[in-house]
């Protein structure tokens, strides 16, 4: 039988060894899985590799993991915001890395390691600070910049819905990064408001299929 | 000499106005942060232009009334709005596809520096302490099938915004078809800035000078 129900978001946690590298979902606080950073932050891992759209408001969520000093480097395309005060501060004193990558790259990397496309060539970018030294290369008169799969070993999202298959389907632009991180990680972690029999969730509107996801972690709606 | 001070300069609005004026019904359209957002407010009555946000949606609506945001139904400002009759939400990798793959019309970015051959920086100023953020930017830059930039002819030290080439770190490259000023509108093509529209008031020769780049004039009724 299949169960990936795990019964805290701490027991889901609790093998995240240090120097892991940990897709986080969100845009801004809109599908940030609250509940399985927090956990993290208790159970301890350092030296973390952060993959998101943001680098944490205020100090909650990431914000309040680069608070607690436990992550090495942040890769994002956007960690300027009204109150990334935490983040900014830690950048400023040279206590961070930053890979700053363009939005639609970052998930068309992630999009690529979960697919097993070994590289890519993409338009974004080209003759920008942003490319680098990466080779480009013209194909049918456009140039193209080569771009690297982004892999984790551990994904964190959140859905509104999941079942012990780890289906999910997600709530409005809440959805943004996680099927894509779903897909891109060793081991993908969902905390949901809410986790429904077999076969409740009608399979023509599954978002998320049980194979990408491995932990199911029930949490209280509403507590973000 | 050209009296800048009492100049009727265009509003933000009655730029946000004029851009708008330009997009034709059935336009898939993306709207950048800041300036370019107030487009939306000045949509033509009777034209279907489905709005899209690069966090996942797609038939975007105005922002709710006060009490009825919700905090799952945000913008890429990350702001509360709506989702319109039609609306679809999709994931990152979608958002990004309709972007880079050509099937959005129409951008609208805000800008620091647009070249004459249609290079765009709007995304860092290069400064020393600045905390670099790109967002969609880059994506939206090169995929949408036409960018358009939305900004002040000027910078607040009177420095031309077109430029013959950006000094800022570029965005995209000869990506920008359109620049949409509070002094004219100029199109970018292969002969460089050509100027389709000015404020009353202002001459193209006074426009030339302030811009202090070759400019062509396009108007209708000019050789």
């Amino acid at each position: 039988m299949i169960n990936k129900i795990c019964a805290s978001a701490e027991a889901a946690v609790a093998d995240i060894r240090d120097g892991s590298t940990i897709l986080v979902g969100g845009f801004g606080n809109a599908g940030m899985p609250f509940d399985l950073i927090d956990a993290l932050i208790a159970q301890g891992a350092r030296d973390l590799v952060i993959v998101s759209n943001n680098a944490g408001n205020a100090e909650t969520g990431l914000g309040k993991l680069l608070k607690e000093g436990r992550v090495r480097k942040v890769v994002c395309s956007f960690p300027r915001q009204v109150d990334s005060y935490v983040f900014d501060g830690l950048y400023r004193a040279g206590k961070i890395e930053l890979e700053l990558v363009p939005q639609g790259n970052l998930s068309e990397r992630m999009r690529a390691a979960g697919a097993g496309i070994g590289a890519f060539f993409c338009p974004t970018g080209v003759g920008t600070l942003l490319a680098g030294k990466r080779e480009t290369r013209v194909i049918d008169g456009r140039t193209y910049v080569l771009e690297y799969p982004i892999k984790g070993d551990f994904a964190f999202i959140k859905a509104l819905k999941g079942d012990r298959w780890g289906n999910l389907i997600y709530r409005k632009t809440a959805r943004n990064f996680g099927p894509v991180m779903a897909m891109a990680a060793a081991i993908t972690i969902a905390e949901v408001d809410e986790v429904v029999d077999l076969g409740a969730l009608d399979p023509e509107t599954i978002i998320t299929p049980g194979i990408f996801v491995h932990r199911v972690v029930p949490v209280a709606p509403g507590m973000d | 000499m050209v009296d800048f001070q009492n100049l009727a300069k265009m509003s933000r609005d009655d730029m946000a106005a004029r851009v708008a004026a330009d997009i034709p019904d059935g336009a898939y359209v993306n709207l950048g942060i800041g300036l370019p957002t107030l487009v939306a407010n000045f949509l033509p009555a009777g034209r279907e232009i489905v709005l899209h946000s690069e966090n996942g949606l797609l038939g975007m609506g105005p922002a709710p009334a006060k009490g009825d945001e919700d905090w799952d139904l945000t913008n890429a400002g990350k702001q509360p709005v709506t989702a319109l009759p039609g609306a679809a939400y999709f994931h990152h990798a979608d958002s990004f596809a309709m972007m880079r793959g050509g099937h959005l019309d129409i951008c609208v970015l805000g800008a620091y520096q647009v070249s004459s051959t249609g290079d765009l920086a709007n995304w860092h100023t290069g400064a020393a302490d600045a905390i670099p953020a790109v967002g969609g930017a880059m994506d939206l830059a090169i995929g949408a099938k036409k960018t358009f930039v939305m900004m002040e002819h000027l910078t607040r030290d009177g420095q031309s915004k077109l430029v013959p080439e950006c000094s800022y770190p570029l965005t995209g490259k000869a990506c920008v078809a359109r620049v949409y000023t509070d002094l004219a509108v100029v199109d970018i093509r292969p002969e460089g800035f050509v100027v389709t529209h000015i404020i009353p008031g202002l001459s193209f020769e006074e426009l030339a000078r302030i811009s202090g780049v070759t400019l062509r004039d396009g108007r209708i009724g000019s050789t």
